[in-house]
């Protein structure tokens, strides 16, 4: 049971039946026990950020539950309804228990009365079963939710709504789910990845964590990277990796690239020229309007329009709306033909800054951060494809 | 107390019913167009919606009051065996059981309307909607009430101010039925059917009911009620 | 004063701009867009009508 030298961390020893607590505890040992002070601390000093897109401190949000009394569930946040993103179904797939342990940990720390596994359908859902299945008597028993894979659904909200009535659509915060959520208690609800790693920090400590990455961003992530790359798949690095090692290290551009979205569909996409020089680290990304979000990496290669690309999704976000506020029903819609008009050639002049205008109309002016998001991705899809001034320029408005 | 109205004749107290129960018509059917009106979002520059809807619940809360003037002078008539209970409790009094219940019914659920109104903000929006739902069912029951017991229901003017009244929410209705994005095909021609066949059917039961002969006993009218004159 | 939209109740009828345009304005969809959060005395009482006539209750009062 020594502490993964290296990479893997959370995929070590996936390929050898990690699936089964026997072999995962054989790799990693049987759960330790902390007591709430004991884990928020570690967790503090690793240092890390929730992987869920929204990148808020672990710690402090583990802390501010647990201040709360009645805390009513652990929620296993593996929607994963990012169409890009395979990480967490990965985690679930190949080394679920790792995942629960990390929701057992959080449970013990916040004192919650329930764990539940939120998952969308799939392959991976009866790995879980079974791997609920094997988990020791005396621990707290573990239900396993299944809902829409919606793009929305997996946020917060949405998921103690559909804990609560079976419907995954947003409600409206604040009270957020820390403070008001399953049956209007609070609620801790952790992305699959930010589990696992506290799986992982509470064996081997922080200092191991620490290890990797570097001071300001330590650790490692899990990245899915697709596109025109030659192995797409999931793969975990160590934070501050350039991006073009990243590239490297899945097999290399299987084509020219021409730009990289980064962070998922409400990402931002970096030219190929800032992409090579940017590193897998906060300040770094930020310095070009990005983050990491959900873990996403999309080579887009040169042949294609990546104004047809952009119009593409754009219209994904519109149709994945959950129909509940006006702007984000009419304003990404009408968002997304206007930028379809300008992938066909068929725009009339001023529709670039038509879109510009829909976009400060429509963002924040929904219940959840949809629109807010859309919003993001359209406006660097702009920055780097609509025809105008050059991209280096317009990169600076948006630090 | 009967008899000594009946030695009088005609009491003001039946005029007012009367006046009071027509008044009362001519309200819940604004209220019910103005109603309408709300989710079919008409507007003008010198009505605008919120002058609209105010006037919609501003005139509710004066037709509950005419309502209530409406009972207390049947009451006070003393011509009928009607008591203040009946305002409430429906088809419990012997004059015309049918008619008049259908009256107290209808009040019932104006009540219910209204108190969910003013209580709005603690019920939470969407069980305020599903109750005033009911002011589809109340408005019918209350002209039926009036066809079936109004004094008058036979005069001209009165049949042709009911029918009015008729055709003015049943073409209301109408259009916002049909403009109904919450019911599937089947339900939308359904509904926009039966706003057009239950206005038929009321004015059908008019002229076999009200309009024909000896209408007062079949309606229910207790005997020693009715004199020579009666039709 | 402060007022503020429930976006998922609010279905865009459109009377808190007809009462408070000094405040509130309709976007190109008809939904309304909160110019001026704070509520000026002299309006608070239109405030308080508007929020009491939004059909959907989507108008919120924030007394602070």
């Amino acid at each position: 049971m020594s502490p993964p030298a290296g990479l893997p961390r959370l995929l070590a020893g996936v390929g050898r039946g990690m699936e089964s607590r026997a072999a995962h505890e054989r790799r990693h040992g049987p759960l330790p026990t902390l007591s709430t002070t004991g884990l928020i601390e570690v967790v503090e000093h690793s240092g890390l950020r929730g992987r869920g897109g929204a990148d808020f401190p672990t710690a402090a949000k583990l802390r501010a539950v647990a201040a709360r009394r009645k805390v009513s569930a652990v929620v296993v946040n593996g929607s994963e309804t990012e169409p890009a993103s395979s990480k967490d179904v990965t985690l679930l797939k190949h080394v679920p228990h790792l995942v629960l342990d990390g929701a057992m940990l959080c449970a013990h720390a916040v004192d919650a009365e329930a764990v539940f596994v939120r998952m969308s359908e799939g392959q991976a859902v009866r790995n879980v079963e079974t791997a609920i299945a094997e988990r020791p008597a005396g621990e707290l028993p573990i239900a396993l939710v299944v809902g829409p894979d919606r793009y929305v659904a997996g946020e917060e909200s949405a998921v103690v709504h559909q804990l609560e009535s079976g419907v995954a659509k947003p409600t409206l915060t604040p009270p957020r789910p820390y403070e008001k959520g399953y049956r209007n208690r609070p609620t801790l609800i952790q992305n699959v990845e930010t589990l696992a790693q506290i799986g992982l920090i509470a064996r081997y400590g922080p200092a191991w964590y620490r290890q990797l990455g570097t001071d300001e961003d330590p650790g490692t992530a899990l990245l899915t990277v697709s596109g025109a790359v030659v192995n797409p798949g999931v793969y975990e690095m160590s934070f501050g990796t350039p991006l073009h090692a990243l590239i490297d290290a899945v097999g290399g551009p299987r084509e020219p690239l021409q730009a990289v979205l980064v962070g998922g569909y409400f990402g931002n996409w970096l030219s190929i020229e800032d992409a090579w020089h940017t590193r897998l680290a906060r300040e770094s990304l930020r310095e070009h309007g990005a983050s990491l979000g959900a873990g996403v990496l999309i080579a887009l290669p040169a042949r294609v329009s990546g104004l047809a690309e952009s119009a593409r999704i754009a219209s994904y976000l519109a149709d994945q709306s959950a129909g509940q506020c006006g702007p984000c029903i009419y304003g990404l819609r009408a968002i997304a033909d206007a930028m379809q008009e300008l992938a066909d050639g068929s725009a009339a002049p001023g529709t670039v800054e038509q879109i510009r205008r829909w976009c400060g109309e429509v963002d924040g002016r929904g219940a959840c951060h949809h629109p807010n998001g859309a919003v993001r991705f359209v406006l660097s899809s702009l920055r780097l494809f609509a025809a105008g001034e050059p991209a280096s320029r317009r990169r600076r408005q948006y630090a | 107390m009967t008899t000594f109205a009946l030695t009088l004749g005609p009491t003001w107290y039946w005029y007012l019913t009367r006046g009071t129960g027509i008044v009362a018509l001519l309200l819940l059917t604004a209220i019910m167009v103005l109603g309408i009106l709300g989710p079919l979002r008409v507007s003008s520059p010198r009505w605008p919606r919120f002058a609209v809807e105010t006037l919609h619940r501003d005139l509710s809360l004066l037709a509950i009051l005419v309502i209530i003037a409406h009972v207390l002078t049947t009451v006070l008539d003393g011509y009928a065996p009607i008591s203040v209970i009946n305002a409430i409790v429906p088809f419990d009094s012997t004059y015309r059981t049918l008619w008049l219940g259908l009256g107290t019914v209808a009040f019932d659920l104006m009540l219910a309307l209204v108190i969910t109104s003013l209580l709005r903000r603690r019920i939470g929006h969407g069980t305020w909607r599903f109750i005033h739902w009911l002011a589809y069912a109340s408005w019918p029951i209350a002209v039926l009430h009036g066809i079936g017991t109004g004094s008058d229901a036979a005069a001209w003017w009165s049949v042709a101010l009911t029918a009015i009244c008729v055709l003015a929410v049943a073409g209301a209705g109408t259009i916002r039925v049909g403009r109904a994005i919450g019911l599937a095909g089947g339900w939308r021609t359904t509904a926009v059917i039966a706003t057009i066949a239950i206005p038929v059917a009321a004015a059908v039961f008019t002229i076999v009911g009200p309009l024909a002969p000896r209408w007062a006993s079949r309606a229910g009218t207790p005997q020693d009620l009715m004199s020579g004159s009666d039709k | 004063m402060k007022i503020a939209v429930n976006p998922i109740a609010c279905e865009g009828h459109g009377m808190c701009v007809e009462l408070l345009p000094e405040l509130i304005r309709l976007d190109d969809w008809g939904y309304p867009v909160i110019e001026v959060e704070l509520v000026p005395r002299s309006l608070e009482a239109l405030a308080r009508r508007a929020a009491d006539v939004c059909p959907t209750l989507a108008l919120l009062l924030v007394d602070e």
